[in-house]
């Protein structure tokens, strides 16, 4: 018995001998201890051998004589890959947000798959300068235009279905980062009865909001100074904040996947047929429709000229200069032609500031009867505030810089008398971007030009084109394909009201 | 975390099933359309009951629409529940009361959404609604909720995949509530700093909140990376209590 494990035991060591033995050179093989047992043959050539060579290089020749022959898609000269198609149907001048709403309702409308074809020009893509991604990001409900009430509750019905719309299979879902806090509108005793009467206007729009008086207003909100307010309209349904960036890229991942191209590029110029007509009172018109849409290249001379059928005008805040390679507001005072698009870019500086004492989770995003606004912006106690500048201080608007001494004189003494606890803060960081401000009315024009039958426009929203943008979309989407509005008639909007002059005025509280 | 690629890659059949659409239209087709029944399901099982409304009235309506989701309700007054078994199989008994507007509703693990909500409007002396682990139920459904501003005061939010903090603020209406369930939310990132805020926002409401972790292991990780960054993380977190 002893003998027999003395045995086991013998074998046992040698299989460990046997084992190591084997694993060892592989080990040390590993650890670079041995070189790599290497070829010692000198037989491989070290000139280049001509003839061995030769049937690569006849085969290529070969290649390059069946690429030139006709039929074929080469040519001598370097085409540039990003340059855009060379006809399409529908050309939409700015990728913003509006544009690209655009782009994803013409897709959705179109009758049969592939049955549009839609290029979308943006002349900068990392949007460093949009007015889309730069905005405060609100959404609310509280206008005094019935237009502007229903725009907003389609839009908030679009949002609330946004991965309905603008899911596509197989990528992440939409998040919006919406944050519902709701709008609040406060009033002086000046402005109570604006604020009222606004209130009606709404209600029955189907919108829902709530007045409250200084008295419940302390009650719901006590870090509030209520000292010289009348009245405060509340929104209590679809009214907050949200990522703009984040619904941006939504509308352009959804359009790219339903066949839209994107073009990066600027529009220089038009091509464009003229007719003349006579109006019923005898006044001579020249009626002009756009054959093709000249793009350039960026940083280069390189253009491309797009033939295409309509062309939509959703540049923001250089729609005017767009407007005007057309003949827009060039001809002789007092007629239709020598009325411009009355919109131009106007900065509006926003402040990100940061105080731990401030209110909480229930900040709405509050806008004061002198015009400053703040809303929360996370969870750790930042703010963002702005403030519509006065008429006559208007900044500069050639560049993006921001003046930081307006929002020591003219923004954080309103805060501090509206909120005490902001009395103690820190600008954390500040931005500036771009409104495309229409200066008769502020509010958007939407539809086509009656001296330039194929351009339809969607700009001039001052503000409010970001919460408004899927609702305006899918309306110049029916106006191009339907001929007509079918589901929100926006007909007052048109450019009708700025050729007679008939401002279309939001009744504002401040 | 600042990738913009998804942090994982999708499981295998999701990934078999998209080389499959992209390779056959008839896959595409399949898909879509399951989408689209899945969907009109939703909408069917969510829609206005106007019908039953002009019938029976909106209390056995919005009655109806919770047995329907198979939920379950106790009207005013009364101190039995009526409930729909898993099979989706009820009593009718609940006919003979109406107009007694409900006051205690259960629709945990339902599919009610934004839309269905349209059926309890009407019930304004709803003291308790729980809508536990719903799919469906996202912060536009909270947002809706104000019209319960005067009555409700319990309330289930816990188990929802798709609510956020976002949401969560439309809960301010709500002054009423006694009571507030926000376990388990997976999209809450902060869930310590957005109890604390939830509890600021509604004084006399105990909000319960169990199932998150409130260890500080990412901190220390970035204390590691770099001492005054984790810092100015801690300092960033207001000090409100």
């Amino acid at each position: 018995m002893l003998t027999w494990r003395s045995m086991r035991a013998t074998v046992r060591t040698l299989r460990v001998l046997l084992t190591f033995r084997q694993v060892a050179p592989d080990h040390r093989w590993r650890c670079g201890l041995v070189p790599f047992p290497r070829s010692l043959s000198t037989g491989t050539p070290l000139r280049n051998d001509f003839f061995k060579d030769l049937e690569a290089k006849l085969a290529a020749a070969r290649r390059k004589v069946a690429d030139a022959a006709p039929g074929s898609a080469w040519s001598p000269l370097e085409i540039n890959p990003n340059l855009p198609p060379e006809r399409t149907d529908i050309v939409i001048v700015g990728g913003g947000v509006v544009g690209w709403s655009v782009a994803y309702w013409l897709k959705k409308k179109e009758g049969i798959r592939g049955g549009l074809k839609v290029v979308v020009v943006e002349k900068d893509t990392t949007y460093s300068q949009a007015s889309s991604v730069l905005s405060a990001g609100g959404i609310r409900q509280q206008f005094s235009l019935p237009e502007n009430i229903r725009l907003s509750l389609a839009s908030a019905d679009f949002l609330r279905n946004i991965n309905e719309h603008l899911g596509v299979p197989n990528e992440d879902v939409v998040d919006l980062h919406f944050n519902h806090a709701g709008y609040m509108f406060l009033a002086s005793h000046k402005g109570a009865h604006v604020l009222e009467e606004n209130y009606k206007t709404q209600k029955a729009a189907g919108a829902q909001v709530s007045l409250l008086s200084p008295t419940q207003l302390q009650e719901k909100f006590p870090w509030m100074n209520t000292h010289d307010v009348a009245l405060a309209s509340y929104g209590l349904e679809n009214e907050g904040w949200l990522d703009p960036w984040s619904l941006l890229n939504a509308f352009r991942r959804k359009a790219l996947s339903m066949g839209v191209v994107q073009c990066c590029g600027e529009v220089t110029g038009f091509k464009f047929t003229s007719n003349e007509a006579t109006t019923e009172d005898g006044e001579r018109l020249e009626l002009r429709r756009i054959k093709s849409v000249q793009v350039r290249m960026p940083r280069s001379l390189e253009y491309q000229p797009v033939e295409c059928a309509v062309v939509v005008n959703a540049a923001g805040p250089f729609s005017a200069k767009v407007a005007r390679m057309l003949g827009v507001g060039l001809g002789p005072r007092d007629t239709l032609a020598g009325i411009p698009l009355p919109v131009e870019p106007r900065k509006r500086f926003v402040y990100v500031f940061h105080c731990p004492e401030g209110p909480g989770l229930d900040t709405p995003f509050l806008i004061d009867h002198s015009g400053v606004y703040f809303r929360r912006e996370g969870l750790g106690g930042n703010y963002i505030a702005g403030k519509s500048p006065d008429e006559g201080e208007e900044p500069d608007v050639a560049d993006l810089h921001v003046d930081h001494q307006f929002f020591q004189d003219q923004i954080w003494p309103e805060l501090a008398h509206r909120v005490p606890a902001f009395e103690k803060l820190k600008v954390r960081s500040a931005w500036a971007g771009y409104y495309d401000y229409n200066t008769l009315d502020q509010n958007g024009i939407v539809g086509a030009h009656p001296l330039v039958s194929n351009m339809y426009f969607a700009t001039g929203f001052s503000g409010h084109g970001l919460q408004h943008s899927p609702a305006v979309g899918r309306a110049v989407a029916e106006l191009i394909l339907d001929g007509g509005f079918t589901t929100l008639d926006l007909s007052r909007l048109g450019f009708r009201r700025i050729a007679e002059r008939e401002p279309l005025l939001e009744s504002n509280i401040i | 975390p600042w990738s913009s690629s998804p942090a994982s890659p999708p499981p295998m059949h999701r990934r078999l099933l998209l080389i499959l659409t992209q390779r056959f239209s008839d896959f595409e087709v399949l898909l879509r359309w399951k989408s689209r029944m899945k969907r009109r399901k939703l909408l069917r099982k969510n829609a206005y009951y106007s019908y039953t409304q002009g019938l029976y009235g909106v209390d056995i309506a919005a009655a109806y629409f919770v047995l329907c989701l198979k939920g379950g309700f106790r009207f005013v007054g009364h101190s039995e529940w009526f409930r729909a078994d898993h099979k989706g199989k009820f009593n009718w008994d609940f006919l003979n009361h109406k107009d007694t507007p409900l006051e205690e509703v259960d629709m945990s693990y339902t599919i009610i959404n934004y839309t269905g909500l349209s059926n309890l409007e009407a019930q304004r002396s709803l003291r308790t609604l729980s809508v536990r682990g719903c799919s469906e139920v996202d912060d536009w459904f909270l947002a809706r909720l104000h019209v319960f501003q005067d009555s409700l005061e319990e309330l289930d939010i816990s188990h929802c995949p798709q609510i956020t903090p976002g949401g969560l603020a439309a809960l301010r209406n709500l002054k009423g509530l006694r009571r507030l369930d926000v376990s388990s939310l997976p999209r809450i990132s902060t869930p310590g700093l957005v109890i604390i805020l939830l509890e600021e926002m509604l004084p006399q409401c105990e909000v319960i909140a169990s199932g998150y972790d409130h260890s500080l292991k990412p901190e220390e990780v970035e204390e590691e990376r770099s001492q005054d960054h984790a810092h100015e993380g801690m300092q960033r977190v207001p000090k409100k209590r």
